[in-house]
């Protein structure tokens, strides 16, 4: 896919290297580079998906970075079904439904 | 010349690039010791609480409704001996704009901000706060980039977290997202160095000063309503900061009466800093992970001198499972008919428990709740979890292992707390003022301090710097 000057896109970036992170912090975090992603407005006439390209952020800033999507769009959702939590309104129900019983 | 961009040069410019981005000298209200001026530094950099209810008046936030949980206290009188089960009442701060009570503590923030005359507004956070900074930017103006901790190394991010960004762009910030790890601040630093922006930490006097109203308002309300102020509040703790604003903002409206509990999940077991660890717990905030580190050692913050020093307020503080918190949230919908987010109702599960010791005549307020969506919700939430391999079942949540499991209480009657040795707690604080102050004897002022920042006494302190082995100055 081919991303336009203006485009809406999505940049990755590599901020510390395995070895340039904090001593002080587990091995496994250690051994992982600190990552970073940004989104921006295209300032390359066109670029694509794996390129090195210059966006323009929301608020203006100029940042540098891997291409990795075009109009980047957000899919966090509602989940899917957890039978685990049905009992929980219906139990309360019925135990409100007994009344207040203090014995 | 271009200034070193290496983590050791940055984070050795720490305390000149803090300056200039909080407008705080700092350096004032130290004594060079252990001790520095608390309530000066609340004083002359923060704001009085009328004024603070103006600036939050300009951008209507506060004043937020107080419910009645009634139905929630049934439940808990029936699990409580006779003449025990206080009522339970809730305020709901997901009211405020950006849906959390976080809008309080940005809008002090930004208006300081504004009113210094800086261009735009930069907050770390993964939470609420970051929608709160960038609605309150985007109502004066402001530009905004919040950077959040987000990801883990193969790309995977806890959907609270993800929603939140979406949230924050939403409201038209920049929302720079890194993967796990505490050189986050690293990045801070270097966005901060690069704008000249405002920090908007949720540390300093202002960001705690915006959550007084909280107090304040709690205790007006129930003196309008109940003709007195309430028994006990309870506080979800993270940072400290919404405990510390709320003690302060009920100590300013008299209510001196009043216990301060602060309530976190327990997430023991689990490293924050950890790649593997990152996506395996089932809450990113309000949780122990936060709670004990920043109360046994405020000033580990963003800021020289954090303004958030839960031990100066705290009268207890008890730890609850993940699992008790869903299930308190899943009732809070059924029974109350409130749908809220998961994190804001630590405290409500903690209330509960509470309660069934409480006199029946007796009252607990729970001090907030969030927005909930996409994400941020305990169907996604669970669904994640069980995606990262945690079990979720039902039984006692006595048993439940962060990381390993999440356990739902099998009926209102199974939820329980932990409590906390508030003393060892306070003991742990103190065992880190003198090893972060470097000092080896501790004089007159530092003693006085250390007895404030722990509400506790003299000889109490005394006798935790005999086992640490310190000496006090004695007097002239």
């Amino acid at each position: 896919m081919v991303a336009k000057k203006g485009d809406w896109v999505r940049i990755h970036k590599i901020i510390l290297n395995v070895g340039e992170r904090s001593p002080n912090i587990p091995e496994d975090t250690q051994s992982v580079p600190l990552e970073m992603w940004d989104k921006g407005f295209l300032i390359n006439e066109t670029a694509s998906i794996g390129d090195q390209v210059d966006v323009e952020t929301y608020i203006g800033r100029k940042v540098t970075g891997e291409l990795i999507e075009i109009n980047p769009f957000w899919d966090h959702d509602y989940g899917k079904a957890v039978p685990e939590l049905l009992y929980i309104g219906r139990q309360a129900r019925e135990l409100l439904e007994e009344g207040e019983k203090h014995d | 010349m271009t200034k070193d961009r290496s983590l050791s040069a940055v984070m050795s410019r720490k305390l000149e690039i803090m300056k200039s981005s909080v407008g705080i000298d700092y350096d004032i209200f130290e004594s060079g010791r252990i001790a520095f001026d608390y309530e000066r530094m609340m004083k002359e950099t923060g704001y009085s609480l009328q004024e603070i209810e103006e600036i939050q008046k300009e951008t209507t936030v506060g004043n937020t409704p107080l419910y009645e949980l009634r139905n929630i206290t049934k439940l808990a009188r029936k699990y409580a001996k006779p003449g025990k089960g206080a009522r339970i009442f809730l305020k709901d701060e997901a009211s405020n704009p950006s849906g959390s009570f976080k809008a309080r503590r940005a809008a002090t923030a930004v208006y300081h901000a504004q009113k210094l005359g800086y261009k735009g507004v930069i907050a770390a956070t993964s939470g609420n706060y970051g929608a709160a900074v960038a609605s309150q930017a985007a109502m004066r103006g402001l530009k905004c980039i919040i950077v959040q901790e987000c990801y883990d190394s193969k790309g995977k991010g806890q959907p609270e977290i993800i929603e939140k960004a979406r949230a924050c762009e939403a409201y038209g910030a920049e929302v720079v997202q890194l993967s796990v790890g505490p050189e986050l601040f690293y990045s801070f630093l270097l966005l901060l160095e690069e704008t000249g922006f405002f920090n908007a930490s949720l540390y300093t006097p202002f960001g705690i000063a915006g959550v007084e109203t909280l107090g304040y308002e709690i205790s007006m309300q129930f003196r309008e309503k109940e003709g007195r102020d309430p028994d006990a509040v309870v506080v979800t703790n993270a940072g400290g900061g919404n405990l510390t604003g709320t003690a302060r903002g009920l100590i300013k409206a008299g209510a001196l009466d009043t216990t301060v509990i602060g309530a976190s999940v327990s997430l023991s077991g689990l490293h924050m800093a950890s790649d593997e660890q990152f996506n395996k717990k089932s809450f990113t905030t309000g949780h122990t992970g936060f709670g004990i580190p920043f109360a046994t050692w405020p000033d580990r913050s963003d800021v020289p001198r954090s303004a958030a020093r839960p031990l100066r307020y705290m009268d207890r503080y008890l730890t609850v499972n993940q699992g008790s918190v869903f299930y308190m949230t899943e009732l809070l919908a059924q029974v109350e008919g409130l749908e809220r987010g998961p994190a804001g109702n630590t405290a409500l599960a903690v209330a509960f428990v509470l309660s069934q010791e409480m006199d029946e005549d007796q009252i607990v307020v729970v001090q907030e709740t969030e927005y909930t969506g996409a994400g941020k919700h305990i169907n996604p939430q669970l669904t994640f979890a069980k995606e990262n391999g945690i079990k979720i079942l039902k039984g006692n949540p006595a048993n439940e292992v962060p990381g390993e499991n999440i356990i739902l209480p099998e009926d209102p009657g199974m939820l329980c707390v932990e409590e906390l040795d508030i003393e060892k707690t306070k003991k742990s604080y103190i065992r880190n003022s003198i090893k972060n102050s470097e000092v080896e004897t501790v004089n007159r002022e530092d003693l006085d301090f250390l007895v404030a920042d722990t509400k506790s006494n003299e000889s109490f302190v005394r006798d935790a710097l005999e086992e640490l082995g310190v000496k006090v100055e004695t007097e002239e």
